[in-house]
């Protein structure tokens, strides 16, 4: 079996489990539960798989193309971590491996019906982007045995914050009582932009000639909505964002009553809120700032060079170590705190995303 | 009078600086103003082209001018980007001094024994009653506490005892650790900005050059010249994508070599604190090269020629003249009508043609590329031509950087990661046992505890402890 196939079934079971998962809620019992946490182990394993098999795979690659270097060597060369699919795939299983602990540490199964569809639908969008999935010949400024550890801890820190951000979306849904609460208003903001961003994808991928898929992220985003060349469908995108936004503010709160019926408290979400920052925070700064600083420094002569993914994990930082003075010492709490979580996972989305989208740079290579 | 005034500003400022308020409105506003850097492109040629894309050509000039002004150009250093970083280290600096002292206090206070209703209200509790005398639950709790690694003590107490003990109260301290670092790595910037330079230089293949050039184009000498006596790039088998960049440096002292090292991407070459990085490649204009061909003949002894364009060289042991008549520096087929040409004017794929020159016969002539040896072997005449390199023409491109900040740089890290890992992944811990009779020979045993992170993993360590002593108590009984 080989790796592509392997990635086929473990997205296929997150569908599913996501499915169950969703069905779990409707009905609550306990053997669908299970079999939801069995599904999505199942997938799990067939993604670990698949990445070991990939890994495997390009270790034999680049083995081949230069003879001389070391086992170890070609082992950190070969990591799956080079390009926009490797790290997406990467970034969902680090998604799903963080929630299973949850899961487990928690005893509460429901909220794998709101991690599971993120999971699912981040591996159909790789598919339908229209992505490079295949292996690509290393280029020379990433053959350096920092590549497996500085992306490799950038992501888990990456997956950790995502675990924070739907933590605190939950949380201020359930937290609010009037809506006319500024931290309310700015989650019917946050949150609308980033479902309005993901249906206009989908719309955009509706929409293009199958023919042309092949730079999807440059050439299609949003060029079906916002960035359409006929007016009228851009003012129309433009009205229908804003009638969403406005329906989210009016009923997104109903959305407490759906998870006080799953058992979920405020407790426990800003516990995990937290948890993950305290976790994604370390990780992130020792994998992506203190290695990503000293590999730039064995490549390109400096340690710091203001390039814009630079900055912008730098804004990333700044945005959580408020979060974490924020709330250690200023003493902010709940829904104020809760807010700049929901900052910082923008900051991170920029990061990974929108910088190697609208931006260039140094780390041109992880837009390709 | 007066002095109280002066005193008064001096703690208004220190007051100032020494608010957390002030940290997160810095953070906020860094982390904002830094955003503007990553759009506005950092040089001013590509500004102009992004003003005038953005605002149009007719008020781009005067946006321009306002840029200009606040040196968004080069915000990074710009005087207010700088006066951010400043205030955020004084006020990183105040805030620590002003929390340290009650942090140290918290640490070097030992823990006291609790009463018992507080003890129950503590975020950790566990309680159990257990069969046997007080003397006997004692010794096995302060077993089973000590077998956790905790120091300790013991307080009587009306009518029982109380165990106590606490651990990791240093953990407190490694915020103030990552404070440090951060301190320490504007010490290593300011150090490296101070004392040193940034630079680049080209080098031809067999030059040579004793100063490197600013991003302003001075030239900074070095002290010693640096040569380069090769550059290659070397592909991917089957294509056009580059696997490595690589020179060959040569340091001279005085006309001496003294060191040599082949430098590649990610693989610099460092001589009294200088460093040179592989950074770009490039041809240099109107330059005539040197082929070198390593040729054999019937399996027989190597000999590497250096040759120009038309010169002709004799093989040796066979009566062969080969004459070098063409060459190309990316040599390919036309994908329509299959003729072949020249794709590209870098060394791609370089290929010589050599007119071979047999006596008594016909000669030939034939295309020998570099990175397909196996075209330079021609079977019939028991010959073999290597195209070894098109030597001199191209030039390295070589990133060169002097910080002596560096190394304050990585003390820094590690000193980072270490405060990291204990400001956020260990915990003071303190737990009270507290044992009681209970009347017809048992006894009450409540554990009570706190943890400044990771209340679960003490859950589990008070379990434990609770688990083993039970155990032990109960094999006693067994005994008797």
């Amino acid at each position: 079996m080989d790796s592509s196939t392997l990635f086929g079934i473990s997205t296929f079971a997150y569908f599913v489990a996501m499915a169950i998962y969703v069905s779990y809620i409707a009905f609550r019992k306990n053997g669908v539960a299970v079999t939801a946490t069995a599904v999505t182990v199942f997938g799990f394993l067939c993604q670990t798989g698949a990445l070991l098999l990939r890994w495997m795979d390009s270790f034999n690659i680049w083995a081949a193309s230069a003879p001389s270097t070391t086992f170890i060597e070609s082992l950190l060369r070969g990591a799956p971590l080079r390009n926009m699919y490797e790290s997406m795939v990467f970034f969902v299983w680090c998604i799903v491996f963080i929630y299973l602990i949850m899961e487990f540490k928690y005893k509460n199964r429901s909220l794998g019906a709101f991690v599971m569809p993120v999971a699912a639908l981040a591996l159909a969008f790789i598919d339908v982007s229209g992505m490079s999935t295949e292996i690509q010949p290393l280029i020379p400024a990433l053959q350096s045995n920092w590549l497996l550890f500085h992306v490799f801890l950038s992501f888990i820190g990456y997956a950790a914050f995502g675990v924070s951000f739907a933590a605190a979306v939950a949380y201020i849904a359930m937290a609010t009582d009037s809506k006319g609460e500024k931290a309310y208003i700015f989650w019917s903001i946050a949150v609308g932009v980033f479902l309005i961003v993901l249906i206009a994808m989908g719309i955009d991928y509706l929409s293009m000639s199958s023919s042309a898929q092949g730079d999807y992220l440059r050439s299609y985003f949003l060029k079906a909505s916002f960035l359409s060349s006929s007016g009228i469908v851009v003012i129309f995108s433009w009205i229908i964002s804003a009638v969403f936004i406005l329906a989210l503010w009016r009923y997104g709160h109903g959305l407490r009553k759906v998870l006080e019926s799953l058992s979920i408290t405020k407790i426990m979400l800003e516990d995990i809120e937290y948890k993950s920052i305290a976790i994604g925070f370390p990780l992130f700064t020792i994998g992506g700032l203190i290695m990503g600083a000293i590999w730039a420094n064995s490549a390109w002569g400096t340690y710091w060079s203001w390039d814009p993914k630079e900055t912008w994990s730098l804004i990333t930082w700044f945005i959580y170590a408020g979060y974490l003075h924020a709330r250690f010492v200023g003493g902010w709490r709940g829904k104020k705190v809760s807010v700049l979580a929901l900052i910082g996972f923008i900051g991170v989305v920029f990061t990974y995303l929108g910088v190697n989208l609208f931006l260039s740079g140094l780390h041109s290579y992880g837009g390709q | 009078m007066e002095n109280k005034e002066k005193v008064n500003i001096f703690d208004g400022i220190w007051a100032f600086f020494a608010s957390v308020k002030l940290a997160i409105v810095l953070l906020f506003l860094l982390a904002v103003t830094s955003i503007i850097g990553t759009v506005v492109p950092q040089e001013s040629p590509k500004a102009i082209q992004f003003l005038g894309r953005v605002f149009g050509d007719n008020t781009a000039p005067a946006v321009y001018n306002i840029f200009l002004k606040l040196d968004f150009m080069d915000m990074y250093h710009s005087w207010w980007f700088v006066t951010l970083l400043v205030l955020f280290c004084v006020n990183l600096t105040v805030c620590s001094l002003e929390k340290i002292p009650r942090t140290w206090k918290l640490v070097k206070t030992p823990v006291k024994p609790m009463a018992k209703n507080v003890l129950e209200t503590l975020p950790v509790k566990k309680e159990i009653t257990l069969k046997t005398s007080l003397d006997i639950a004692r010794d096995e709790f302060l077993n089973a506490f000590r077998a956790s690694k905790y120091d300790v003590k013991e307080a009587a107490e009306e009518d029982g005892t109380q165990l106590y003990s606490e651990k990791g109260g240093y953990s407190r301290l490694g915020v103030y650790v990552v404070h440090l670092s951060i301190l320490l790595i504007f010490v290593g910037a300011i150090i490296g900005a101070r004392f040193g330079y940034d630079g680049s230089l080209n080098l031809r293949e067999g030059g040579g050059s004793d100063v490197v050039y600013s991003r302003s184009g001075e030239p900074i000498p070095l002290g010693f010249t640096i040569g380069c006596n090769w550059y290659k790039t070397d592909y991917y088998k089957g294509s056009d994508t580059p696997q490595e960049f690589s020179s060959e440096l040569v340091i001279l002292e005085n006309g001496k070599e003294v060191l040599k090292k082949v430098i590649e991407v990610n693989n610099p070459l460092t001589y009294k604190g200088i460093t040179f990085y592989q950074s770009s490649y490039g041809i240099v204009p109107d330059a005539v090269g040197i082929f070198v061909l390593k040729v054999s003949a019937n399996g027989g002894a190597e000999k590497t020629m250096r040759l120009q364009q038309g010169e002709s060289f004799e093989i040796p042991g066979l009566k062969i003249k080969g004459t070098i008549m063409d060459f190309s520096p990316a040599l390919g087929r036309d994908p329509q009508s299959g003729a072949l040409t020249t794709y590209s004017d870098s060394l791609v794929n370089p290929a010589v043609s050599i007119r071979f020159d047999i006596e008594g016969s016909d000669g030939f002539t034939g295309w020998i590329l570099k990175r397909y040896p196996e075209t330079g072997i021609i079977k019939d005449a028991g010959l073999k031509v290597e195209f070894l390199d098109y030597w001199g023409v191209e030039y390295t491109g070589l990133q060169v950087s002097k910080d002596p900040g560096v190394i304050i740089i990585y003390i820094a890290s590690i000193v980072m990661v270490l405060g990291l890992y204990v400001a956020f992944f260990l915990s003071h811990k303190k737990l009270w046992i507290r044992i009681a009779p209970a009347g017809k020979g048992s006894v009450k045993v409540n554990i009570g505890g706190s943890a400044s992170k990771n209340r679960l993993s003490l859950e589990r360590q008070a379990e434990h402890i609770l688990a083993g002593a039970a155990a032990a108590i109960e094999g006693r009984l067994k005994k008797i």
